[in-house]
């Protein structure tokens, strides 16, 4: 069980130094095994920061945090040990790759794990298979790919590593609309199949709306609120202040409220917006 | 981590020192090291290091920053010291043994001397910004352009070099936590194995900065750069009092330093 437990994180970059920055304050919260959570926020929010806590590679300057009740930081064994269990993929992976191959790329992991050959292979052919790498392209050279293939390589390249908590910042930054659709979808069928936690980084409203069971937004450095999307998105105007946008349904169903049409309940998908739209039209008509 | 190295670090502030156009605080750096190759007698060393500490003073930099910087340094200024105290003629300090009472004076001078060379050049890099610096130098270099030195070429090569440290640090950084996030070790290990750890940093790192490499030359093209002919600055330099002033102290410096010399002090 892989269940995440951060208590009063505080984090300062380059301290004693003019450059001294609080990056995140105030942190407290608990992720349950097998949520997919959405984390949002705009630039500079502490987001990212608050991700890399999770599997050490950043230390708390204050505060604790546990993965499956063990404190993370306890030790230079805990430390590497977490890294097995938080798998983490920055944004922009496509630029982490190196290998020749695109096989050995995704073999990385596991083969710093120490695991034999076969479990090696098993697992490059799973991770493949949930990120959908085409297996005749193992042979290819990673660099020489699309940019959406090369970001399905390097997501594969972290959930070989079978880890009980995936975390993506912004999996889906740069990509076509296509692209996007198909890594979320990935990143779903992922979530549905293993049981892992799932915790994405995201800018686009309407796929967290979409996709994630909960929803934790920062702001300077704290967590601003933290919900499921109903609750989320039920007040709009708090994330508008915050400097982010709302889903299209949201900002849709406001501006029909500013017109004098007012829909029922929170909406934040497409499928809510048109069976309220349907409700309030057969109110009327009666 | 990374980040901390301070190589060709910038600290911002708005002090006197700060304000100094570039081009003075080139030229004073020129003249401090003329100056300190100057100084013979212990009255003479006294003046640099009086001089060096008020101007570190004025432009509030913590000596700390400053030994931080002297740490790499430290290995030649040992092995600078042990030599000149053993290969000194003059009289023993422990008859039979090679190390002399002048060895002792000389070696203790030796290690002021390249303490103030670093800390005077530290100045400079600490108080101006690597921008500044290079249009300063620039400017000063800029007669030799009439004997066909490339200095435009060669000073925007200076600042593109200097500008990408910073990015380049933070790309690494980026790299080395991705990669360790998938379980990469860099710390422990044989010597060839710690070599063999560095590929999946260097090899994204070289993509990158080739990468990064074309996209600047395509932004600068598409923004009509064609080399230093008839360019003009968005920050033209320009000497203020206080620069007139600086230099002119500089030169008393200079001269008070050449007449300590006359007279062995």
């Amino acid at each position: 069980m892989a269940e995440i437990k951060v208590e009063g994180l505080r984090h300062v970059y380059s301290a004693g130094t003019p450059f001294e920055k609080v990056a995140i304050e105030d942190v407290s919260l608990t992720i349950p095994q097998g949520q997919l959570v959405g984390v949002i926020g705009h630039t500079g929010s502490g987001k990212s920061t608050f991700i890399q806590h999770l599997n050490a590679l950043l230390q708390p300057t204050e505060g604790k945090v546990f993965v499956g009740g063990q404190d993370i930081n306890a030790s230079k064994y805990t430390r590497r040990d977490v890294k097995w269990q938080v798998g983490l993929v920055f944004q922009y992976p496509e630029y982490q790759l190196f290998e020749e191959t695109v096989y050995r790329d995704i073999a990385f992991g596991p083969r710093n794990m120490k695991l034999s050959d076969e479990e090696i292979d098993q697992r490059v052919r799973e991770a493949a298979k949930f990120a959908q790498v085409d297996e005749e392209l193992f042979e290819r050279s990673p660099l020489e790919l699309s940019g959406g293939q090369k970001r399905r390589i390097a997501i594969a390249g972290v959930i070989a590593l079978r880890p009980g908590v995936l975390i993506l910042d912004e999996p889906t930054a740069g990509l076509d609309p296509a692209g996007c659709r198909q890594i979320l979808d990935n990143i779903c069928s992922y979530h549905r199949e293993s049981g892992s936690t799932v915790i994405i980084v995201s800018h686009n409203m309407d796929d967290t709306a979409r996709i994630a069971e909960r929803i934790i937004a920062f702001d300077h450095g704290r967590v601003a609120m933290d919900g499921t999307p109903e609750q989320v998105f039920s007040e709009p105007e708090k994330l508008i202040a915050m400097g982010l946008d709302v889903p299209r349904a949201t900002s849709l169903a406001m501006a029909l409220k500013k017109a004098g049409i007012e829909l029922e309940g929170s909406i934040y998908t497409h499928g809510q917006l048109l069976n309220a739209v349907l409700r309030a039209k057969e109110a009327r008509v009666c | 981590m990374l980040k901390d190295i301070t190589l060709g670090q910038f600290f911002p502030g708005n002090t006197i020192v700060h304000r100094l156009d570039p081009r003075t605080k080139l030229i004073l750096v020129v003249v401090y090291i003329i100056a300190l190759f100057q100084a013979k007698g212990w009255i003479s060393y006294g003046a640099v290091t009086l001089a060096t500490v008020l101007c570190m003073i004025l432009s509030h930099i913590r000596p700390k920053n400053i030994f931080k910087g002297l740490k790499p340094m430290l290995f030649i200024i040992a092995l600078t010291a042990l030599l000149n105290l053993f290969y000194t003629e003059g009289r023993e300090i422990i008859p039979g043994w090679h190390m002399t009472w002048e060895g002792l004076e000389r070696s203790v001078q030796m290690i002021l001397r390249i303490v103030l060379l670093i800390t005077g050049t530290f100045l400079l890099t600490y108080t101006t910004s690597p921008i500044a610096l290079t249009d300063g130098l620039e400017m000063l270099l800029g007669p030799l352009k009439k004997i066909k030195v490339p200095v435009h070429e060669m000073t925007l090569m200076m600042s593109m070099a200097l500008r990408f440290i910073p990015t380049l640090i933070e790309e690494t950084d980026k790299i080395m936590s991705a990669q360790k996030a998938r379980g990469a070790d860099f710390e422990t290990g044989k010597l060839m194995d710690r070599a063999k750890a560095l590929l999946p940093i260097l090899v994204p790192l070289f993509v990158s900065a080739f990468r990064r490499a074309d996209e600047l030359a395509v932004a600068m093209e598409s923004r009509c750069y064609h080399g230093g002919e008839g360019r003009t600055r968005m920050k033209t330099l320009r000497f203020a009092a206080h620069d007139w002033i600086a230099l002119i102290l500089g030169a008393l410096f200079l001269a008070g330093m050449f007449v300590m010399k006359r007279y062995g002090i």
